[in-house]
């Protein structure tokens, strides 16, 4: 059985199917379904949403619930983006599970309030002071715009790190037809609570039960416990030492700057996320997210059809980058994967292709590979990327 | 969870880092004085801070402590206690977050969450060196106000009083009924702020000359009374919304709409067909309705809007694309067939208009019987055919009559749609309008 079902509808039920209880936002153009959907579905599940007077209101009272034990989650759009960015940094320093999903309008400032846009790309990585990673998810259609929210509930928690959900204005509201029995449900862990420290377990202070940021490897976040919960908990954004109090003691503030860092990207090979298909005798590869990788597919099905060799990868997780994905267009022990053009298509002025020329350039020098030519397809004017954008770049098809 | 707290003090073992002479040791002592005295269980207070010298506070108690960024302690506070009712939430924040933190304070007041706000209020920012604050006395010199400050000082209790505080007291640090103050307003349950003088004896008592003698003259200088200023009963906010809540639970939460293939259609390739009206057309929920109407005829629909940021003026279209495969890209670049409602549907579809070979369908007004194109144009006359004020459906009217021509979608999978989406008596117009056109006269055909 079918449905005529949009991102954010579908955003929303894999928001609500992970479990969330809790959700903050303020409106804007075009991310406001889902405020509009918390609102009346949250309360369905025992949850509520409630309508900040900003979006620096709406952030923070996500990431207090959040540490008061709902699962949270916040959407917004580019300007609401520039607003959170303090908290994302909060949220990062305070690993806070959060979810934030990013409806991409064209930008900068204001913008095309009702035009797709890709943006925010690299401001969602670096939209924190210090640098800090982040995780970072782009669905490319409704089953994955469900699929992708359960799987960001469940790298939230596993990870204590804001994780984003970036998609746009397209991907969002387009209706499309979605069979409703394909929707994938990746299991979302459940919240667990830290339990009881043993007496007398090292450091535990006279009025602790457990250490709340005590993590159990130097690559992993601390076991969760919320405020009015079983223990008593701080919560900071200042450097802290295991308990939560500040401290500039540089061997805990290296500690634990470099387990923020190490808890995500030591983790990145198991956080990627990409599908690709590989042609044999390929000698270009489509490189593509969100909304995009419809053209893309399309694209490929014409080439496909046509008789003419072509592969593509599908990226879903943004950051950290899918290095072994991209990769396999130039590693000669992959055969038949190597292409000698890359054609990365965003609608944004090239904003993950850096990235893809940073991981390929960085290889083939290393390897000392003549690395393929990388070329973008860009487009900021409102419209979406063609088909026949993509199908101009193959060569050698 | 443990009950209710025998705890003798609040405090830890930590000593406070505050200057000598600060009146925050005396605030934060008077607060120990207060929890001590309502004896709630520590796992069940949130000391929440934020930035300057008292939002190191938090450190100093056994209580749960949330420790954020600067101003956004109300915020803090909203969250935790729409989570949790029932926590007994503590703000510490200086008059420094009072500023920046303006319109959380303004909305927490308005709400009424149930919290109590201690404003540490010693004139300027103490941690960064002495600047001028929102409370700054006219005249009050600081490294920032260098020949005396200009700008009025807020009055903090006036404010949140008038935007429906429950309960609102100023004093000093050096008030001996502080705890009792503190308990009174914690008991409230309502969104309670203390109003705080203090010294802050690194900066604001140098420059100024200040003591504990002027805290007392200024209060008449300034003419902001102390002492308990409002009480309000209104229904705290975090219970207020678990109560409005309430009934819905347990309802499901946005179920599937499945679409069952009840219909046909004979199209064996895909179809693109854009709907061109004026916003408040109804032009999306009338392709929404075509869309499922598509995918209970078996297709496969896509639906791609475009509208300016004006509601309900300007343009609205709508791309729809009709297909027996699943479709991978929504945009339309070629329609095959166009839908012209209206004047400003024709504005913004020059794109389309442009596109259009003598393959293409256009279906429009008489408005446009006029219209250069090379499209196989049918000129629809809704008053020939006798249907009064269809102007407001017209985006449906015209796009149902043109689907009926074409044989793509019937207008029994229509009907079904309009009333499986739509408000019964919004369907029952819209099933209507579709009988009378579909069953109309011809369209003159040009």
């Amino acid at each position: 059985m079918r449905e005529f079902i949009d991102g954010a509808t579908a955003i929303a039920r894999g928001a609500l199917d992970a479990g969330a209880t809790f959700f903050a936002g303020y409106p804007i153009s075009p991310a406001t379904p889902i405020l509009l959907h918390m609102i009346r579905e949250l309360p369905k599940v025992g949850g509520l949403a409630i309508q900040g007077e900003d979006e620096i209101a709406s952030i923070s009272m996500c990431v207090a619930a959040a540490m008061t034990g709902a699962r949270a989650f916040t959407a917004t759009s580019g300007p609401g983006m520039s607003l959170y960015s303090e908290t994302i940094g909060l949220s990062i320093m305070g690993e806070v599970p959060l979810v934030i999903v990013d409806v991409q309008r064209l930008g900068p400032a204001t913008g095309g309030a009702t035009t797709p846009g890709q943006g925010d790309v690299q401001f969602a990585r670096w939209g924190n002071s210090g640098g800090y990673p982040i995780i970072a998810l782009a669905p490319g259609n409704v089953y994955e715009c469900y699929s992708l929210t359960r799987v960001a509930f469940d790298l939230a928690e596993k990870h204590r790190c804001p994780v984003f959900l970036l998609t746009d204005k397209e991907l969002f509201q387009a209706l499309t037809t979605a069979d409703v029995d394909r929707f994938e449900a990746p299991p979302v862990r459940e919240r667990v609570v830290a339990e009881a420290l043993p007496a007398g377990t090292h450091g535990l202070r006279a009025e602790e039960t457990t250490i709340p940021y005590r993590a159990p490897a130097p690559d992993a976040a601390p076991a969760y416990a919320p405020i009015g919960g079983p223990h008593i908990v701080r919560f900071t954004g200042s450097t802290h030492d295991e308990h939560g109090f500040l401290t500039k003691d540089p061997v805990k503030v290296g500690k634990l700057n470099e387990r923020l860092r190490r808890k995500i990207e030591d983790h990145a090979a198991e956080l990627e996320m990409a599908t690709s298909t590989t042609a044999p005798g390929a000698q270009t590869a489509f490189v593509s997210y969100g909304v995009t990788t419809g053209a893309m597919e399309e694209a490929y099905r014409i080439a496909c059809a046509e008789g003419r060799a072509v592969s593509t990868l599908a990226v879903q997780s943004l950051w950290p980058v899918p290095e072994n994905a991209i990769l396999q267009f130039v590693k000669p022990g992959d055969g038949e994967a190597v292409v000698c053009r890359i054609v990365v298509a965003e609608l944004n002025h090239g904003d993950f292709r850096r990235e893809v020329e940073r991981v390929v350039y960085r290889w083939c020098a290393q390897a000392r590979v003549v690395p393929p030519e990388i070329v973008g397809i860009n487009r900021v004017d409102g419209e979406l990327i063609t088909p026949a954008q993509f199908l101009e770049q193959i060569v050698g098809g | 969870m443990p009950g209710d707290s025998q705890l003798r003090t609040y405090r830890n073992e930590r000593d406070y880092p505050f200057c000598p002479g600060c009146g925050h040791s005396l605030v934060l002592n008077h607060l120990n004085t207060a929890l001590v005295k309502l004896g709630v269980d520590p796992h069940r207070i949130a000391l929440v801070t934020d930035i300057g010298c008292q939002g190191l506070a938090d450190q100093y108690f056994v209580a749960n402590a949330f420790h954020g960024l600067h101003g956004r302690s109300l915020a803090y506070a909203t969250g935790i206690k729409l989570v949790d009712p029932d926590l007994k939430v503590f703000v510490l924040i200086g008059d420094g977050g009072t500023g920046i933190g303006g319109a959380h304070l303004l909305n927490a007041a308005r709400r009424n969450v149930g919290m109590t706000v201690l404003v540490m209020n010693n004139f300027n920012f103490g941690m960064t060196g002495g600047e001028h604050s929102v409370t700054t006395p006219p005249g009050g010199v600081t490294v920032t106000t260098r020949k005396g400050n200009l700008e009025r000082p807020l009055d903090i209790c006036a404010t949140v009083a008038v935007n429906g505080a429950g309960y609102v007291w100023r004093g000093t640090a050096f008030d001996r009924e502080l705890p009792d103050v503190i308990v009174e307003a914690s008991n409230s349950e309502s969104f309670a702020l203390l109003d705080i003088w203090e010294l802050c004896t690194a900066y604001y008592v140098p420059n100024n000359d200040f003591s504990r003698k002027s805290l007392l003259e200024m209060r008449e200088r300034l003419g902001m009374p102390v002492g308990l200023l409002h009480r309000e009963d209104r229904p705290e906010y975090a219970r207020a919304v678990r109560e409005a809540n309430a009934l819905l639970l347990g309802k499901p939460a946005l179920p599937a709409n499945p679409l069952p293939a009840l219909f046909t259609s004979p199209l064996k390739e895909e179809f693109r067909f854009v709907v061109a009206g004026s916003a408040g057309g109804k032009v999306r929920s009338a392709a929404r309705v075509l869309g499922e109407a598509a995918i209970l005829s078996g297709l496969f629909a896509a639906q791609q809007d475009d509208y300016p940021v004006t509601v309900q003026t300007g343009h609205s279209i709508s791309e729809l694309i009709f297909s027996p495969n699943l479709i991978h890209f929504t945009g339309v670049t070629r329609p095959d067939a166009l839908v012209l409602a209206t004047e400003e549907g024709r504005k913004a579809s020059a794109r389309y208009l442009k596109a259009l070979t003598a393959e293409s369908w256009l279906f429009t007004t008489p408005e446009f019987a006029n219209m250069d194109t090379p499209a196989r144009k049918v000129v629809v006359d809704l008053d020939a055919m006798g249907i009064k004020g269809g102007r407001k459906n017209l985006a449906w009217l015209l796009s149902v009559y043109a689907l009926n021509q074409l044989g793509i979608i019937s207008a029994e999978a229509c009907e079904e749609a309009a009333r499986r989406g739509q408000r019964a008596e919004v369907a029952e117009e819209m099933i209507a309008g579709l009988r009378r056109v579909v069953g109309g006269e011809k369209a003159a055909c040009a």
